[in-house]
């Protein structure tokens, strides 16, 4: 019973995963993607932790940290390169 | 039905879904923030197979340095795809003729966790009976305690432990000459080149 409501928790974000990717691919303007690039990060860092209670391991929730700072890390150089066509 | 399992098809299919959309796409912009998206994709995937170590290289190389990489190499280029590209049909069967080689190749493998598979008799018993961590000592009770019982924990522990050097040694030669070529990529043109560039 409690494997079951992680495997609902996880199937949920999922499908908010899949509907970020689909903004991602559809998207017209860049920051539709970069906004989607960015939700699909905090979905991954949320199915990592997900991911970790199922399987009742902790390492996982340093992972989820590394992919939250990455995240941001990747998202800030995208719009920096949107606003000035540039990244330095 | 395992939990892991089904997560695991679910985002195989969605990697193979993003792989061929930021293919098909054609702003290239966009095709980056994919590729992103890719990379936090296998990231989760290999986490979801409990190996660690591969996730993490994957999240901070795949999905974060990869991107920024990509993108420095937007600014020298333009950020829209030539549209009518004529696809190459020899590439197509090169690719084909490779692709069912290899399926051909897996074929032919043992049968996962074959105990008679060549993986197991061939040097792995002399991996399995080496002298590592057996390390005899006198504990403060007077009874003799040997590290990890007598064994390394597992048979990755005793390759790794006798073989660690070499491979680190030709990591560090990959990584290094991957940096040289991106330095030399990446620099900044001298003011000379640039003139002769505009003219």
């Amino acid at each position: 019973m409690n494997i079951d409501g992680h495997l609902i928790a996880a199937l949920l974000v999922l499908i908010g995963a899949i509907l970020s990717m689909i903004r991602a691919a559809a998207g017209p303007t860049s920051y539709d993607r970069v906004l989607a690039v960015n939700v699909f990060g905090t979905k991954a860092v949320m199915l990592l932790a997900i991911i970790g209670f199922i399987g009742d391991r902790s390492g996982f929730l340093d992972i989820a940290i590394l992919y939250g700072l990455v995240n941001f890390i990747a998202t800030v150089a995208l719009l920096r390169f949107v606003e000035t066509k540039r990244l330095t | 039905m395992d939990p892991v399992l089904l997560l695991d098809v679910i985002l195989l299919l969605l990697a193979v879904t993003t792989a061929i959309t930021a293919m098909a796409i054609r702003d290239l912009l966009g095709s980056v923030m994919l590729m992103g998206i890719y990379g936090l994709l296998m990231a989760v995937i290999w986490a979801d197979l409990f190996a660690m170590d591969v996730s993490f290289t994957e999240a901070s190389v795949g999905a974060g340095a990869a991107t920024i990489l990509l993108l420095s190499a937007l600014t020298r280029t333009g950020t829209r795809e030539r549209t009518g590209g004529d696809h190459h049909l020899p590439a197509l069967v090169v690719v084909l003729i490779t692709g069912s080689v290899l399926i051909h190749g897996t074929s032919q493998m043992p049968a996962f966790g074959d105990p008679q598979a060549p993986a197991h008799i061939h040097v792995a018993p002399h991996y399995l009976s080496q002298d590592i961590g057996k390390v005899s000592q006198k504990s403060s009770d007077g009874a003799t305690r040997r590290d990890f019982g007598d064994h390394v924990p597992n048979t990755v522990t005793a390759v790794l432990t006798a073989y660690r050097g070499y491979d680190t040694m030709f990591e560090t030669v990959v990584i290094f000459s991957a940096g040289v070529c991106l330095v030399l990529l990446l620099r900044p043109r001298s003011p000379l080149r640039r003139e002769q560039a505009d003219e």
